[in-house]
């Protein structure tokens, strides 16, 4: 009894401290976190259903939500190849300059968002290196879909490959080599072997890299132009109504895009659940055989 | 010595070729347009436009504010992790979920989620004002929206560490006689402490950038509360190209100033791990 006093005083706090500690964190997360989730929900709601409704099945509502999507469909899979070729060569091969070619990956994130836009006006806007070949052939790339994805390509870009790298390092390359000695072909041993392993690690990276594309503001609003129904996406499509105060509307699109975010979570959350799971399952195994 | 140790793996041509291919397309060559316009100002005009009265004001609400935030973060989000890894409350796997919170929710949303709160007649804002604290529209709703943005960093670097720690390191201190707090003074915080200033650069980092969030609660007076990004967007609205790619090229620097530090902090932390 003696003994196990002393092992509680050592190893925690006094009881009062832990709950004013957690009463602290939880007041905090509760004012930081868990107001502002609600506030968007109830400013969308309390002038009543109908008026949510009818606020997003408004054309220009609509048109953005579709703008959305397509943008998202563009961006990921390039970013999700990318970031498959860039981690099977980081991951599984020892070469020069590895770690110069990781700090660049995570180069955008370093980046603020209006910069990113920025570059891509540099580059093909009106007055840029391309502007006038691209206004000569009647590309429109600036204040236009193939800009907004562009943008939406650079902010969400290191996502993917960010999470695959450490994933596939720790993985090492035995069972690669197992299926290659075996008579697999390279594409077989990918398929077969390497992708079901970081099945789950590279579907963690797609769902971060979309709340990401879908949420974008700063990137999307400088290379966009703000075109009602055409070059809108939903986050800017709120920037326009809360602008006209039109606070229902605005609040209405904003409670899609928290819906996502609260989406992302559970997923994020049921991903990590699962790995925890499946690395406990794996100790188990280990200690018995 | 060779470039590239040999490996019977196949692809590597294929891989590297193509992620450093994109790479340049999607990051280099962008960012070398953006150097290169700069460039086309000599050193005197891009002085100039860079230290611009109005300009310096907004890098001193950017930096300020971001490092405030950062700072809120850093004692937060240390409090955060601490609760979640060392007590147990009911719907502790929730509220763990939910830390990421800011970095899922677009900062458009979360932009307009706090303006509207803490306005002078918001659901926080109101009591705020009748106490006289004014929140939204003022250099106070920035700090409050780049610490919302910012949250996680400190959290998502600290929770790990502390998890990792062995308790006979605390039971080897307190045998030794020394209190709980001299225990977390000299035996914890010591341990966690590069997680913890990777958290912070981290948060301050990404709260220099930070645009979406800030500018729907800022009220963007000049002098006052306008922030660097937002000097960017309105040099390109009056078609000031060059003038906008200058002070890109100084958030530039200063950014990749900071991904340089965090990425000596991350190999101080490992090699602390170990």
């Amino acid at each position: 009894m003696a003994t196990q006093i002393a092992h509680k005083v050592v190893t925690t706090e006094a009881p009062w401290v832990r709950y004013t500690l957690t009463g602290l964190a939880l007041v905090l997360i509760s004012f930081m976190l868990i107001i502002p989730l609600f506030s968007v929900f109830f400013e969308a709601l309390h002038q009543g259903w109908g008026l949510y409704q009818a606020a997003l099945v408004e054309s220009d509502a609509l048109a953005a939500i579709q703008l959305t999507l397509i943008v998202a469909a563009i961006a990921l899979p390039l970013n999700l190849t990318f970031g498959v070729a860039a981690a099977w060569a980081i991951a599984k091969f020892e070469f020069k300059g590895k770690s110069l070619l990781i700090t660049l990956i995570d180069l955008p994130f370093a980046v603020s968002p209006v910069v990113a836009g920025l570059i891509y006006v540099l580059l093909f806007g009106a007055q840029g290196w391309w502007g006038e070949w691209l206004a000569e052939h009647n590309i429109k790339v600036i204040f236009a879909v193939p800009g907004i994805v562009l943008a939406t390509v650079f902010v969400t870009f290191p996502f993917v490959a960010r999470e695959l790298i450490p994933l596939m390092q720790a993985q090492g390359s035995d069972e690669e080599q197992a299926a290659l000695v075996l008579g697999a072909t390279g594409w077989q041993t990918f398929w077969y072997v390497t992708l079901p392993n970081i099945k789950w690690g590279l579907l963690y990276g797609v769902i971060l890299a979309n709340a990401r594309a879908m949420g974008e503001f700063g990137a999307v609003s400088v290379v966009s132009g703000h075109i009602r129904g055409m070059t809108n996406t939903v986050p800017l499509h709120v920037e326009i109504l809360y602008n006209e105060y039109n606070f229902v509307g605005a609040f209405a699109c904003a409670s899609i895009l928290a819906l996502l975010a609260l989406l992302t979570l559970a997923i994020k959350s049921y991903i990590e659940w699962r790995t925890e799971q499946q690395a406990i399952a794996d100790r188990r195994s280990a200690t018995q055989a | 010595m060779k470039w590239k140790q040999s490996s019977v793996l196949p692809g590597f041509n294929l891989a590297l070729g193509y992620s450093v291919l994109y790479l340049s397309l999607i990051v280099l060559l962008p960012l070398a347009a953006l150097i290169s316009k700069s460039m086309g100002l000599d050193w005197a005009s891009f002085w100039a436009i860079v230290t611009e009265p109005r300009v310096v004001a907004s890098y001193k609400v950017t930096f300020g504010a971001s490092l405030i935030a950062a700072l809120i973060n850093l004692f937060v989000g240390l409090l955060i992790a601490w609760v979640l890894v060392r007590y147990s409350f009911p719907g502790k796997r929730f509220i763990d979920a939910l830390v990421d919170l800011p970095f899922a929710l677009p900062t458009a949303v979360a932009g307009i989620a706090l303006a509207t709160l803490y306005a002078p007649n918001g659901l926080l804002g109101a009591p705020l004002d009748r106490l006289g604290i004014k929140i939204a529209f003022t250099p106070a709703g920035i700090v409050l929206a780049l610490t919302f943005i910012t949250l996680p960093f400190v959290v998502r670097t600290v929770q790990p560490v502390l998890e990792d720690m062995e308790k006979e390191l605390e039971e080897a201190a307190s045998s030794l006689g020394a209190t709980r707090w001299q225990i977390f003074y000299r035996v914890i915080l010591p341990t966690i402490f590069p997680a913890l200033l990777t958290g912070f650069t981290l948060a301050f980092a990404r709260a220099i950038g930070e645009f979406g969030s800030v500018i729907f609660i800022a009220g963007n007076m000049p002098f006052k509360s306008e922030i660097t990004p937002l000097m960017i967007i309105s040099k390109l609205e009056q078609y000031d190209y060059l003038g906008a790619s200058a002070i890109a090229v100084v958030m530039l620097v200063v950014s990749f100033a900071l991904l340089l530090m965090i990425n000596g902090l991350q190999w101080w932390m490992t090699r602390h791990r170990r």
